[in-house]
């Protein structure tokens, strides 16, 4: 059993009570509500006769349904617009802050959440969303729950939950240049498998880690539910305290200086005990990009699909299903592969550095003939800040097409998806079969970096080999 | 779609019913609910859409599309099902089909909670039992099966196999205090003690 881990310290922080049956009832710090898993928990609220507990510890914003092209309301879709409409209503009814479309706020929950200061380190966090481990960036407890959960938080502002095991991942030495976060946290996946997290927080440290920036690692944090891991966090340190300094919602102050004392405390001790590590190394590992139908089946791009007798036996039959699927064969080089569609955006890959990484491959080129690209900022404000220095100029030069904040075509709940066959270089974190609106629709996740060398050369294409040169050489 | 059992309450000592498998792992949450459904501000219509992609692809060959699987209650499936996405969809469509238990070699984490808080329980056997119970259930898709969450076996005619349900799920399902509302909303004086020791919500 782990100790003096962070998520040891936050979760006895937070237990309320023990619950008859053994499990715990734990504080919520900070919920996160959007249209699409809210308005039956709000329902089901009202069936009961109960009232929000403390509307000030839930935040809304607008996201899975919104069109990326025009976002005028009321919107061409009718369900979409009833789905937001009745977010506006819950939230108005029950007193709960909503960053609403046009308001300078709304964005992807897991990107509005950090830039605004919301998530900070030492809080419990939940939402009604598998992402929401992204939270965990910041050495934070943050999972994903249900809707019959979000009704529980609403309710009582607690959770009843099981404490997860730990496990640490570290990872020695640094990504090398055109390798970023989204590969390590595939070559993690692709490593320990897609259940190998499951009933497990996994913790992430070492060098490679702290040499991540925030974003990066939001977007290694973003994907640990893909690995089965319910959470995923790093321990604050100074590039967490550097980011949140002057946030709208984060402390100032004389609080601030209470808070960093407080913050440095919560760090995994030397004394942490876990239940079980496993190491990497970063230097090694290459862009790495899925073939298959779940976030597991990843290789790096200068390798081939593997063979069925390349994998463990438990691995064939997915792996079958997979090469029908997507219609590549054993063996095959993933590099060369012909891309249909490309996307850079999602909670995993819509924010400002992911933006200026694809930016810097497509300056200067142009879209492979036939390719649709788009691009869809994670945020009003990723996309304010995008347009100041100039990247949707850089895009629109290069064939891209510049869209409004969403989830998109992540999970195409809005018009973004794709047709029949197509197949998608996608920076999202899902590959499942249907995952981007078509119901044989294909997925290669990967690099934002890497879909624009896909945009480019309208195939998968080693984004190192673009004569392209990082900030870092 | 069949709607034949009114939705689980109180006390869940055990579940009977027919059976019917979906092999395969890794089953997730857009397979069982595709994401275009979930445009929705109530849960009613999912039950018809379960797998809708899968049963589109399959042309009626999904089990769900069988109608000697028609009316059957206890889902058989292999590991790591319900991973992915959150949406509490997924086990919403399955219990509107008719599912009042699952049975497998895993569940993805989220996926065993949404079920928890339906009162739908989702025991698992190791692999090899799995199997057999998987070609036991499709042998004669007519037979009657219990999963007994007192005795901890699922049986149907000659074969009886054990079966794990973690112990507080277990303690939650067999006492009738699966909806966890009622319990977390009683305890709001120890709630209101620990919001008083929270440095976040006290000025650091």
């Amino acid at each position: 059993m782990s100790s003096g881990t962070l998520y040891d310290k936050v979760w006895d922080l937070h237990r309320v009570a023990d619950l008859p049956g053994g499990s715990t009832q734990l504080f919520i710090g900070l919920h996160l509500i959007h249209e699409v898993t809210s308005p039956q928990a709000f329902a089901a609220l009202e069936d009961k006769g109960l009232a929000v507990r403390c509307p000030q510890r839930t935040v809304a914003t607008v996201d899975h349904i919104v069109p990326t092209t025009s976002q005028a309301r009321p919107f061409a879709d009718p369900l979409a617009e009833e789905m937001l409409s009745t977010l506006e209503r819950n939230c108005s009814n029950h007193g709960i802050t909503l960053h609403g479309l046009g308001s300078g706020r709304q964005g992807i929950v897991h990107v509005i959440a950090p830039e605004l200061g919301l998530t900070q380190p030492g809080m419990t966090v939940a939402c009604g969303d598998s992402h929401t481990s992204t939270h965990g960036a910041f050495g934070a407890i943050a999972f994903g729950i249900g809707t019959s959960q979000v009704r529980d938080v609403l309710a009582s502002q607690s959770l009843a939950m099981n404490k997860l095991k730990v496990r640490r991942i570290w990872v020695e030495n640094k990504l090398s240049p055109g390798v970023f976060a989204k590969d390590l946290i595939l070559h993690v996946i692709r490593s320990l498998g897609v259940k190998a997290g499951v009933g497990h927080a996994y913790e992430f440290a070492g060098p490679a880690i702290e040499a991540l920036s925030m974003e990066e690692r939001m977007t290694l944090c973003n994907m640990a539910i893909e690995g089965g891991a319910r959470c995923g966090y790093v321990n604050p340190d100074q590039t967490t305290f550097d980011y949140l300094h002057g946030r709208a919602e984060a402390p100032t102050a004389e609080a601030w200086d209470r808070a960093l004392t407080w913050w440095r405390s919560l760090a995994s001790g030397a004394d942490a005990r876990f239940d079980d590590e496993v190491r990497f190394g970063a230097a090694t590992i290459a862009p790495t990009v899925t073939w298959g139908i779940t976030p597991g089946q990843g290789i790096g791009v200068d390798e081939t699909v593997p063979t069925p007798e390349q994998l463990d036996p438990a691995d064939r039959p997915i792996a079958e299903e997979a090469y029908r699927y997507m219609d590549l064969a054993p063996g095959q080089a993933i590099a060369g592969v012909p891309v249909d569609v490309c996307f850079i955006g999602s909670c995993t890959n819509g924010r400002l550095s992911d933006l200026q990484a694809a930016a810097a491959v497509a300056k200067g080129r142009h879209v492979a003939s036939g390719i649709r690209a788009f691009v869809v900022p994670g945020s009003e404000q990723v996309a304010r800040a995008a347009e100041a220095e100039g990247l949707d100029a850089v895009f629109r030069e290069a064939g891209f097409e510049w869209r409004e904040p969403g989830c998109s075509m992540c999970l195409a709940m809005n018009p973004d998806r794709l047709e029949g066959r197509q197949i998608s270089a996608s920076s999202s974190n899902r590959n499942f079969k249907g995952r981007q609106g078509s119901a044989s629709g294909r997925t290669l996740l990967m690099s934002p970096a890497m879909v624009a060398a896909a945009a480019i050369t309208g195939q998968v294409r080693d984004v190192r080999q673009l004569n392209w040169m990082t900030s870092d050489d | 779609m069949t709607e034949t059992t009114p939705f689980p309450q109180g006390r869940i000592p055990m579940v009977r019913g027919r059976a019917l498998v979906l092999r395969g792992d890794d089953i997730d949450t857009d397979r069982i609910i595709p994401a275009r459904f979930l445009k929705c501000v109530s849960f009613e219509a999912l039950g018809a859409q379960a797998f809708a992609d899968d049963r589109q692809e399959l042309a009626g060959r999904h089990p769900f599309d069988q109608s000697v699987h028609a009316g059957a209650s206890i889902l058989v499936v292999n590991d790591n099902f319900g991973c992915g996405s959150s949406r509490e969809h997924a086990p919403q469509a399955l219990m509107r089909w008719g599912i009042r238990a699952l049975v497998g070699v895993s569940f993805a984490e989220i996926f065993y909670g949404n079920c928890l808080a339906l009162g739908i329980p989702c025991a698992t056997a190791a692999s090899q039992q799995i199997s057999l119970l998987q070609d036991a259930v499709a042998a004669d898709p007519s037979e009657n099966w219990l999963l007994d969450l007192n005795g901890l076996t699922f049986s149907g005619g000659s074969v009886s196999e054990p079966i794990q349900v973690a112990s507080g799920a277990l303690d939650m399902l067999r006492s009738g205090q699966w909806d966890a509302t009622g319990q977390l909303v009683a305890r709001d004086d120890e709630l209101t003690r620990t919001m008083d020791n929270l440095p976040y919500l006290r000025g650091f």
